[in-house]
């Protein structure tokens, strides 16, 4: 029985331990708003946050996380994920949208640290993160709208 | 080829129910020999087997208004764009706007293709007149609804955002008050449509429908479907193409926790197991012996060295005009040149995936798929149900770019399904998406031009040597093609003489797509293809034929003005006298780009521009290359005429899109092959661009008062000879092989 915090939630789970983090969240709590897009930790389009820290659930083995704080795009709160919420609304930045899950937690990671990043800062913190739609410029006007709205 | 006004003239509108869930459900009724049965039917109403009728307006009691989307949304934005067309015409809020994916039906076949499928930029251009229409009718009616209701004559009366307002009293109903009235009321005809000067939506940057589900985690894609006993599978597909499994060991595999299955499939062998992560593990437990086959020992370097023997033969022409031989003989000056363009894969975001249920009483197939005939007919045939029976629910797409025109993860969902007796999810590693897709065609041209004294081309000749995806497709698409009357075993039999007669074309449509319509004044010129198929699967991608052609054409014209030193603007604007949309969106580029003022020492421009079925496309790419020959990508400053547009915001997102798709091609990926196999596998070896590379991209828009363009795919292929024409200029080394390689411009 492994022991698993999950966006505020305790869950006591039977799996086994080197099942990666992204498909215990996926097809057994049933957040599927993190996504499958690589496997092997290449895209980040499976970003969740560990005691606040960017992870990539699709490498991370459930086993190492259990007690952590996990938090995935589901459960993302506070006035920094509504000011990023806000600004991706606002400035469209979603097109397949399949990748964003991923993008809105490495920002939230980036501005929880870097209130007021520069776009070398906003490239070294999002470049992990793969597009294949081509949002780049999007993401980095809502980076920006987000630090000036919080 | 993109001309829906044949079939606009066909249709007309007609109410498809009273109250079907509680509102009013608007149709359209095609006048043809549509027999099969529709949705709407099958509800219980209006039965008229000799039409199909179907929903795509509904408004709810509740004031909502539904607007049923026949195309995929895979990010290019049709969530918005479609509706926006019906809410110009039916005035309401754009807050009560909602959307839902429709059913496989004739009634959604895209008029350009006979098929229902989101395709070759055409879902605006398609649905501009239909949905403007359906919107307009449906307005018409419900004023006449309420002044019925008030004994007045409809001329008092109009519609302001989603109610009808009587001018002389101030009286006022809602649409959803009236929906049971306006469901007893024969339908309006020939109600005009609103000039573009009277536009409040069309043209505006609405915001899109499907933001904010995108970015809370709530969007449903394919890869999300859950329902309960769900099993999930992962299919291995034998390595070298064109081959199967002789035999497997799946003892370990059934061994594992979590597995239930494994089973030979067509198309190899699928696990299925309680979970992915079971069923991956499973994968990798199987012992599986495949067979060798003929492209065991197919390589890069034997394809290249056949399509070389090959291209010094004549080909077919599929556009000769004037005399190339002798204006070649006559000319001045010669050029000629070889140009190469690699396999190339899709890599949507989300992996392949299908969720497929086979009941007694039918089939639901939950997909991210840009084709639901092909779903439906796919289905259909593997599980042995009528189409009726085959329940298409179409999901959002994680990217699309052509890979989703497949029905072959459908087929593979079907099997599975059917032969456990339970609902099941496949879902594809990324390792078997890269190497088993259907891939972008690469390519083998020669080319030739032919000079006059002062500079200017008098012959050109292009030689394409590759494959044709056409072969395969055509007999796939047919069962969907012909008219839906024709019974099963008719439908097999046009697929099967379609097998044997399209390969015998030697022509292939998309294969010289965007080489064949020259638009620069050349008096001779003659277009060449050459059809030989390696044995790789290749489809349709994001601009098929326009993708390479643009490359090759847009590059050797500017070696035209190299070799005679004239600027690669002023050469392209001499030369398109007679094109005057790409002249424009040639000027509108240069122009923004301050083409011809002098950058910083290192930065240098290229130019390209293309059509792409009517939607003109200039980019000006601002390149440096370091002395390890590596590219920077400053800024690409974009023009493009796709007539009116529906949304700029869409249209700006799409450019840039583009722009970075057709980067990663030209700067970074390719698909390559040894072994008789793909040599990528994942995004370690198939790298995307990055945020960090991304350049600045500028977007604008020529205005326009003709029908609307495409745009998905328009914006990709001048941007690889942009960027290969700026490398020129910043080192004189002329790019004619894609990806661009830093060790050939060291």
């Amino acid at each position: 029985m492994l022991t698993l915090h999950v966006n505020g939630t305790i869950h006591k789970l039977e799996v086994d331990p080197s099942t990666p983090l992204l498909w215990v969240l996926r097809e057994q709590l049933g957040l599927t708003g993190t996504k499958f897009c690589c496997g092997i930790g290449e895209c980040g389009a499976c970003t969740v946050h560990m005691d606040g820290k960017p992870i990539l659930s699709c490498i991370t083995p459930v086993g190492d996380v259990s007690g952590k704080e996990i938090t995935t795009v589901e459960g993302l709160k506070g006035p920094l994920a509504d000011a990023l919420r806000h600004a991706w609304v606002e400035e469209d930045v979603p097109q397949c949208g399949y990748c964003q899950p991923g993008q809105i937690m490495s920002a939230a990671s980036l501005l929880s640290s870097n209130p007021h990043p520069s776009d070398v800062d906003i490239d070294i913190a999002m470049s992990g993160i793969l597009c294949r739609c081509g949002t780049y410029q999007g993401i980095r006007r809502a980076i920006h709208r987000a630090a000036r709205g919080k | 080829m993109e001309n829906s006004q044949g079939d606009i003239g066909r249709r007309q509108f007609l109410k498809v129910s009273a109250a079907i869930a509680g509102g009013l459900l608007v149709g359209i009724h095609m006048t043809g020999c549509d027999k099969r049965a529709d949705v709407s039917t099958k509800k219980g109403k209006d039965q008229t087997p000799t039409f199909a009728a179907n929903a795509w307006i509904r408004i709810g009691r509740d004031d909502s208004v539904t607007v049923s989307l026949h195309h995929s949304e895979m990010g290019q934005g049709v969530m918005t764009a479609l509706p926006m067309l019906v809410a110009e015409e039916l005035e309401v809020d754009w807050s009560q706007v909602r959307t839902e994916f429709a059913p496989a039906a004739p009634v959604y076949k895209n008029p350009t293709y006979k098929v229902q499928m989101t395709a070759g930029s055409t879902s605006v251009k398609t649905s501009w007149e239909d949905l403007r229409q359906a919107g307009a009718v449906t307005r018409e009616l419900l004023i006449a609804a309420a002044a019925q209701t008030w004994g007045v004559p409809s001329s008092e009366c109009r519609a302001v955002k989603g109610t009808v307002v009587h001018h002389s009293s101030g009286r006022r109903l809602r649409y959803g008050e009236l929906v049971d009235r306006a469901a007893q009321i024969p339908m309006p005809k020939d109600v005009p449509l609103k000039k573009p000067s009277e536009f409040k939506i069309i043209g505006k940057r609405m915001p899109r429908l499907d933001t904010s589900i995108k970015v809370d985690g709530s969007a449903v894609f394919g890869i999300d479907i859950q329902m309960p006993g769900l099993l999930v599978a992962t299919v291995v597909h034998p390595p070298v193409f064109g081959t199967k499994a002789v035999s497997f060991d799946a003892s370990r595999a059934k061994a594992l926790p979590g597995v239930h299955h494994v089973i030979a499939i067509d198309r190899g062998i699928a696990v299925v197991a309680g979970t992915f992560w079971q069923a991956k593990k499973g994968a990798e437990a199987l012992q599986v012996k495949w067979e060798r086959g003929d492209n065991e020992d197919l390589n890069n370097e034997i394809i290249r060295t056949r399509w070389t023997d090959l291209a010094h033969k004549e080909g077919d022409a599929v556009c000769n005009d004037g005399d190339t031989k002798e204006a070649l003989e006559k000319a001045a000056k010669a050029l000629r040149a070889v140009y190469e363009v690699p396999y190339e894969a899709h890599a949507t975001p989300e992996p392949m995936n299908c969720t497929a249920h086979v009941h007694k009483d039918g089939c639901d197939i939950w997909v991210p798929t840009q084709n639901q005939d092909a779903a439906q007919e796919t289905a259909a045939k593997i599980a042995g149900f009528d189409l009726e029976a085959v329940h298409i629910h179409t999901t959002l797409l994680g990217g699309g770019f052509g890979r989703r025109i497949e029905a072959d993860y459908v087929a593979e969902a079907v099997q599975i399904s059917k032969a456990i007796q339970a609902p099941v999810k496949v879902i594809w590693t990324r390792e078997e998406d890269i190497q088993h897709d259907f891939y972008r065609p690469a390519t083998y041209n020669v080319l030739q031009a032919g000079l006059d004294k002062d500079g200017w081309p008098t012959a050109w000749t292009h030689r394409i040597v590759g494959p044709a995806i056409m072969t395969r497709i055509i007999p796939q698409f047919v069962p969907s093609m012909v008219p839906p009357w024709i019974p099963m075993p008719l439908k097999d039999l046009s697929a099967w003489l379609a097998g044997v007669f399209v390969p015998r074309f030697k022509t292939d449509e998309q294969a010289t797509a965007g080489a064949i319509t020259m638009p620069y004044a050349i008096q001779n010129v003659r277009v060449e293809y050459i059809k030989d198929d390696p044995g790789i699967p290749t489809g349709f991608w994001r601009s098929i034929g326009h993708s390479q052609n643009a490359f090759v054409v847009e590059s050797f014209i500017d070696e035209i003005a190299a070799a005679t030193g004239k600027d690669p603007f002023a050469l392209r604007h001499e030369l398109l006298q007679k094109a005057p949309r790409l002249r424009a969106v040639l000027e509108l580029a240069a122009q923004k780009a301050g083409w011809g003022k002098p950058k910083s020492r290192e930065v240098h421009c290229g130019i390209a521009v293309h059509d792409y079925h009517g939607t003109a496309v200039a980019q000006v790419a601002e390149v440096s290359v370091d002395l390890k020959g590596r590219i920077k990508v400053h800024r690409v400053v974009c023009a493009v005429d796709c007539g009116i547009v529906v949304n700029p915001k869409i249209v700006e997102a799409q450019m840039e899109s583009a722009i970075v798709f057709g980067l990663t091609a030209t700067l970074k990926s390719a698909v390559t092959i040894r072994k008789g196999r793909v040599e990528q596998s994942n995004f370690h070896d198939f790298p995307l661009l990055r945020m960090d590379e991304m350049p600045k991209v500028e977007v604008h828009i020529v205005p326009s008062t003709s029908p609307p363009g495409g745009i998905g795919e328009t914006g990709v292929p001048p941007i690889a000879p942009a960027v290969a024409n700026a490398v020129f200029a910043a080192t004189g080394k002329r790019v004619r092989k894609l990806p661009i390689q830093p060790d050939d411009l060291r």
